[in-house]
């Protein structure tokens, strides 16, 4: 979105980001009787992680489901609610626990669509949390966005803001397709889980939609580009604001969306600066970092001057703060691949 | 059993402090001495000792993110896993797996942090012991919401179809984190599920030890004697949120205080002191059960913390050709720089 257009939009109110998010549900739900929400620990607890937190009151345990923990059986009940029409959005609660459903996930779904020709469409929407930066060790931390933008059939949305996540998940919402929605822990505004400064933003109290596919500059520069999702963006942010005292001018992009991918941000950005950094919080291989270089060099090579991927090596996510420490990509990490650049 | 658990009664009291020191005020989750969450598992005890009491180092348990009392029962490592939970070196999983994820092969204990997760491997240890034609059996622990989830109730049909000797032991604490069981699950007896798999299935009520420890003599014996499985369950009671720092307020106070009445040690006592034990040998007991936990405790928090580099290590343990210890350097593409 150009930025006159978001400053046009902004109002003094800031929010948080699972604020934000529940605006955005609560309004789709005041609009549409077909729209509900389902999951575990989502009515009375309000989500773990406040991703539904106030809903239970205004719309009742008809509309705000807690659910058995039986994953396989409620995200599949949604693959058919949404089959039959309705909008069903069903929390995962920790995207770790993806295997458990992962055949009602990505072969009906992700694929009824594609086999019935078209003939039917799932219209509902995937929330998981997402991320590490707890100390929670390997089945809590993930973020496994490579996993879900891998298979073909998912529209993958990241969000990083208050003001990307309301209008991210209007979009989700009204979208005819699958959209798994994910969320990271670290950018709720948790009480016990303190966010970085930046996910909390000025958010419109309209309705307004972000369209998929359009990366945001979160940061103009000059030098090099830098590409990141989720809360890596403010980490990023910060390298780059870290840097500036160098005289590097950092660009960051905020992809908000896997699939679909803007690479057309992405590579306008590269044939500016040159230079291009990949930073992820999902695993190295086979994952955002190596999709994003393969974009760029497939349309830019000639432009493009230096390359550096900062990923989660191919590990497990330690316990140990010292070891997620050492995994998990922080400022520094980033300022030394953007360095490494020049 | 007595011993056990106050133990474990007393090493969660013990963890619940050290893991808010730093967390305070304002409850920090990424603060103070012990990372990540903490499930803690006060008033769960009785199902811990009554079942493991009946088992050898040579017969698996397999535990859900709840594990501790479980563990104590078995016999585990309690200083290795302490400093397990404190994230250093010398933990059973060298700082790695956390308290949701211990594994004592000395022991054949292993736990998991997702639901009915440990409920395939529990059969698959049992598979094992009758393949080998060994007498141990497999005890599988795990929460009243677990009973919904496809791995426990596939599991079910696996011992039952192939008579593995492997016992189901639900722990009945009456919450899923906020939800009742009477809005998660239409059968109140969760043992009754065995039915669907002709498999016996008993239920234990009150929070008792010994009751739980008959029960699951006859469960035991009957999978070592290569009769199959048995799913038991076993009321035992929540006596804390359902991590630390879950404020419960889906919880009515009444609830938590019919909890806090419902003590499964306070009724072992009384059952004991019926028998004619005196309370100066549970007094001794007692004060060797605390003396064992802050022995660990402080044992732990002396050992050192992994280095930062050990993250690279054991995700083989035979690497593949060309991988390495340490993180790669970063790979330079499309220039010459």
């Amino acid at each position: 979105m150009a930025q006159e257009e978001r400053d046009r939009r902004v109002v003094e109110r800031e929010l948080t980001m699972s604020r934000a998010m529940v605006e955005a549900i609560a309004h789709e739900m005041r609009e549409d009787e077909e729209v509900f929400y389902m999951g575990e620990d989502v009515a009375d607890y309000g989500g773990i992680f406040d991703s539904t937190e106030g809903l239970l009151d205004e719309f009742g345990y008809d509309r705000v489901m807690d659910v058995p923990i039986s994953e396989t059986a409620y995200l599949g009940a949604a693959v058919g609610a949404a089959q039959a029409g309705m909008r069903p959005i069903a929390e995962l609660m920790f995207v770790d626990f993806f295997g458990v459903a992962m055949d009602q996930i990505y072969n009906n779904m992700a694929k009824n669509t594609y086999m019935s020709g078209g003939s039917v469409n799932v219209p509902m929407v995937l929330t998981a949390a997402v991320g590490g930066t707890y100390n929670d060790a390997g089945q809590h931390s993930q973020t496994l966005y490579g996993t879900f933008a891998h298979l073909p059939g998912m529209k993958v949305v990241v969000p990083s803001t208050a003001y990307d996540a309301k209008g991210l998940m209007h979009n989700a919402i009204r979208d005819d397709d699958p959209v798994v929605y994910l969320f990271h822990k670290r950018l709720m505004g948790i009480g016990w889980m303190p966010a970085p400064g930046g996910p909390k933003t000025p958010v419109p109290k309209t309705d307004y939609t972000i369209p998929f596919g359009s990366a945001d500059v979160k940061r103009e520069g000059s030098d090099v580009t830098v590409v990141t999702l989720g809360l890596h963006v403010h980490r990023a942010l910060e390298a780059a604001e870290s840097l500036a005292d160098d005289g590097v001018d950092a660009e960051v992009i905020d992809l908000r969306t896997l699939v679909p991918l803007d690479t057309e941000t992405v590579v306008d950005s590269v044939r500016k600066t040159g230079n291009l950094v990949v930073v992820d919080e999902d695993y190295r291989s086979f994952g955002v970092t190596g999709e994003i270089v393969a974009s760029v060099a497939d349309e830019a090579l000639e432009n493009l001057d230096a390359v550096e991927r900062v990923a989660l090596p191919d590990v497990p996510i330690p316990y140990a703060r010292s070891m997620e420490n050492e995994v998990i990509p922080d400022v520094q990490d980033i300022e030394d691949a953007i360095q490494a650049t020049r | 059993m007595y011993e056990d658990m106050v133990t474990a009664r007393y090493y969660e009291e013990r963890l619940q402090e050290e893991y808010l020191e730093g967390k305070q005020p304002a409850f920090d989750i990424s603060a103070g001495p012990i990372p990540g969450e903490l499930h803690l598992a006060a008033g769960q005890e009785a199902a811990a000792v009554g079942v493991c009491h009946h088992l050898e180092d040579e017969d698996t348990v397999t535990a859900p993110h709840r594990p501790h009392h479980v563990a104590i029962a078995k016999g585990i490592d309690l200083k290795r896993t302490t400093a397990e939970i404190f994230g250093r070196e010398t933990g059973l999983s060298k700082g790695k797996g956390g308290h949701m994820h211990l594994f004592d092969p000395e022991i054949n204990f292993a736990g998991s942090g997702i639901i009915a997760q440990g409920c395939p491997p529990a059969a698959g240890a049992g598979l094992a012991a009758k393949k080998r034609n060994e007498d141990s059996v497999a005890v599988a622990f795990l929460g009243e919401g677990a009973i919904s989830q496809g791995a426990f109730l596939e599991s079910l049909n696996f011992a039952a179809v192939h008579d593995l000797p492997v016992v189901f032991v639900i722990e009945d604490n009456d919450w899923a984190i906020s939800m009742p069981k009477e809005r998660v699950s239409d059968v109140r007896d969760g043992s009754k599920r065995a039915g669907g798999f002709d498999m016996p299935g008993v239920r234990v009520d009150y929070d008792d030890a010994v009751a739980i420890y008959e029960a699951a003599g006859d469960a035991i014996g009957r999978a070592r004697d290569q009769n199959g499985p048995t799913l038991m369950e076993v009321q035992v009671h929540r006596r804390m949120g359902h991590f630390m720092g879950d404020p419960e307020a889906y919880r009515p106070t009444e609830n938590q205080e019919a909890a806090a009445a419902r003590d499964s040690i306070e009724r072992l006592v009384e059952d004991m002191e019926a028998y004619g034990i005196e309370g100066e040998t549970l007094d001794e007991l007692r004060t060797k059960a605390q003396e064992r936990v802050d022995e660990a405790i402080e044992w732990a928090k002396d050992q050192p913390r992994p280095d930062p580099e050990d993250a690279y290590e054991d995700v083989f343990v035979n690497p593949p050709s060309g991988a390495t210890d340490s993180e790669p350097e970063f790979e330079l593409a499309g220039g010459d720089d």
